[in-house]
């Protein structure tokens, strides 16, 4: 029952998505225009505040990790030539003479 | 406090529920195979009882060696950690009911009565014993999984362990020597115990760079046991520090650092499990952040925080678990689209997600905005940002990449059924418990260790939260598809000790080899240039050896006698 409906909220996944949005803008107005509970900081008086470092929070963590990943640190899986299985292990690896 | 000595009476008026479960893992394989089921559900309860009647005060006094030992001690501090531990394993061995490995479930019994032992330990020696048995109880929840990778893993977790408990029972030796006392209260800056005993917890909080043993071992174990272990090893760290290094300021930065680290190793990894160990890293990061804070705010952030973690934590575990059993298959690469066939699953999956994100009416929220409010009461910018930035990051990694490539996302063609119902059961509880102590944060906020002036429900925090979480999901669905796993794994520090070090030597001895023979070849070239040079001249046929017409003698004795007569000359 419960697939049922989760399938049919996916069918409707652009209406939601649309709703989604709508709602965020509202967010961010109700932000600028409410006063700040308090101003602790120099950010607590910018409305919206939350809302750009969580986009800019996640575009910075992916790119950071994608480069250090491609750059440095993605390797294949069998890296370290262990087994999931009880497998024979590859010839040896990292040998260069 | 009330102090009690070991008579007749307190024993009996003092159970340690570290005994209870120890001695129901210990009778456990003697039952008949029909019991074992209920006596997997009783000991957990039995265990729990004994932990909700425990009142505060210090039991359990033993003279040993000389040394008062006291093995329970009961204060607002141990027994919140105490409370959701006995919770934790009531519901991870409703999780593991399926499961028919007595070693599993004795280890896993064994391994929660040693966290519990450590809580509840009032001086370090007690500490020590509980913290080893932590340990080499554990490694069979690893071990289990019975694959060629869980076993290295669990090695390497074995060692790592084995290096921290050295150091642990290093510092407690110089601690005894220096003062006198084996007393485990805030340990003194004074000696170099403070080091070595700092070192070893940090091991045990997966701290980087000491923490790859958890990333490395967490994804090997098996799907039950890394329930168990998802909560304890951890935690149990968290609450040492707590109780020896409040306040030690660069533990501080360490967190902060640590919120990070995790979410950034959590973008990058494949496996399900991996994402969510890496992001034991990053939540243990809050509470390590929060204990070198050090104030009350801070300190009840970091008990509640680790109350609530313990919950969602071993729910995510517990859906992801669900998963591997029912697909076979850990890779977001290899999954997708199962909320088709496994729609609980993914529903009480989502609740762990939102809660760890720290979505507003889930149980994050009430406690990881204390951690971030100290930091701000504290004036702490720096680390504020980050720790708020960082909660982002979690919503990134578990409620939307990790739950939109397993659950959602396109078909990978699995129809694996629904998790069987004491699955299920399991989740439902921790489910339950995420949903309402997010709505109704009162009793737990009752729990800690200090009174608490803080109310999560302001319009302020509720507007922040979902501000920070929905423009996070909006950049993940403009970047959808830089962020899917990727067949790879990523190397992390324990590359160093996992061939990474012996490939590094192999590679400076093979350029020192190489060097070496380069310059043992030019030398052997120079040197024959220079054999066939002297060869040339004083060889057979050498300039210098060869026999010389009596013409070119006369010529050379004309030469000298001119040089000379032109020398002669110029002298007079």
């Amino acid at each position: 029952m419960l697939g049922r409906w989760l399938e049919k909220l996916v069918a409707h996944g652009r209406v939601l998505s649309l709703i989604l949005l709508g709602l965020m803008g509202a967010l961010v107005l109700a932000d600028i225009l409410l006063p700040p509970d308090y101003v602790r900081f120099p950010w607590d008086g910018i409305g919206g505040f939350a809302a750009i470092l969580g986009f800019a929070g996640c575009v910075f963590f992916i790119a950071v990790a994608k480069g250090l990943g491609t750059l440095l640190l993605y390797q294949n899986e069998d890296y370290y030539g262990e087994q999931h299985e009880h497998e024979p292990p590859p010839a040896e690896r990292g040998r260069h003479d | 406090m009330n102090h009690r000595q070991p008579s007749g009476d307190a024993m009996i008026e003092w159970l340690h529920p570290a005994l209870v479960l120890l001695l129901g893992a210990g009778l456990l394989p003697l039952l008949p195979s029909a019991v074992r089921k209920a006596w997997l559900v009783l000991v957990p309860l039995a265990g729990l009882g004994v932990i909700f009647s425990l009142s505060p005060g210090e039991f359990g006094r033993i003279e040993f060696l000389g040394m008062p030992l006291v093995t329970g001690r009961v204060d607002e501090l141990s027994l919140v950690f105490a409370y959701v531990f006995g919770i934790i394993l009531v519901i991870g061995m409703t999780f593991a009911l399926h499961l028919k490995d007595t070693v599993q479930h004795v280890a896993a019994l064994a391994y929660a009565g040693s966290a519990l032992g450590a809580v509840l330990a009032g001086d370090l020696v007690t500490l020590y014993v509980f913290w080893e048995l932590m340990v080499i109880t554990s490694v069979w929840l690893i071990w289990r999984r019975g694959t060629d990778v869980s076993y290295l893993s669990g090695m390497r977790y074995l060692v790592i362990h084995a290096l921290g408990g050295v150091l642990l029972l290093a510092g407690v030796i110089v601690y005894y020597q220096t003062t006198g006392s084996i007393a485990f209260d805030q340990i003194e800056r004074s000696s170099v115990a403070f080091h070595l005993i700092l070192v070893a917890f940090l091991i045990n909080a997966a701290v980087p760079p000491l923490h790859a043993w958890l990333s490395d071992a967490y994804p090997e174990a098996t799907i039950t046991g890394a329930v168990f272990m998802s909560a304890l090893t951890t935690k149990t760290a968290v609450y040492v520090l707590m109780r020896g290094y409040a306040g030690v300021e660069v533990l501080m930065w360490m967190g902060a650092i640590m919120t990070w680290y995790g979410v950034i190793y959590a973008v990058l990894a494949n496996d399900i499990r991996r994402i969510l160990a890496y992001h034991i890293i990053s939540q243990v990061g809050y509470m390590v952040c929060a204990v070198g804070m050090g104030t009350t705010l801070a300190l009840n952030g970091a008990a509640a925080h680790a109350f609530t973690h313990i919950l969602y934590k071993a729910l995510l575990f517990m859906g992801a678990g669900a998963v591997i059993y029912m697909t076979g298959k850990s890779k977001l690469s290899e999954l997708g689209g199962l909320y088709r066939t496994m729609p609980w699953t993914f529903l009480l999956f989502m609740i762990g997600a939102v809660s760890i994100s720290g979505f507003p009416l889930f149980s994050g929220f009430v406690s990881k905005t204390i951690i971030i409010e100290a930091a701000a009461v504290d004036g702490r910018g720096l680390v504020y940002l980050m720790l708020l930035t960082a909660g982002a990051g979690t919503f990134l990694s578990i409620g939307l990449k990790l739950a939109w490539f397993t659950f959602l996302d396109h078909d990978a063609g699995l129809r694996p059924r629904e998790a069987p119902p004491h699955m299920l059961i399991a989740m439902g509880l921790a489910a339950a418990f995420c949903f309402l102590i997010g709505i109704v944060p009162g009793p737990l906020y009752a729990l800690l260790p200090a009174p608490i002036d803080y109310d999560a429900w302001t319009l302020a925090h509720v507007l922040k939260e979902l501000q920070l979480l929905l423009f996070t999901g909006l950049a993940f669905f403009l970047l959808l598809r830089f962020v899917g796993g990727k067949p790879k794994i990523a190397l992390d520090v324990d590359w160093l000790y996992r061939g990474g070090g012996r490939r590094l030597t192999a590679a400076i001895r093979d350029r020192v080899q190489a060097t070496n023979r380069s310059a043992r070849e030019q030398f052997m070239a120079a040197l024959v240039l220079w054999m066939a040079r002297v060869k040339k001249r004083h060889g057979r046929d050498g300039k210098l050896a060869r026999t010389w017409p009596t013409g070119s003698m006369a010529f050379w004795v004309a030469v000298l006698l001119a040089s000379l007569l032109v020398f002669g000359i110029r002298q007079h």
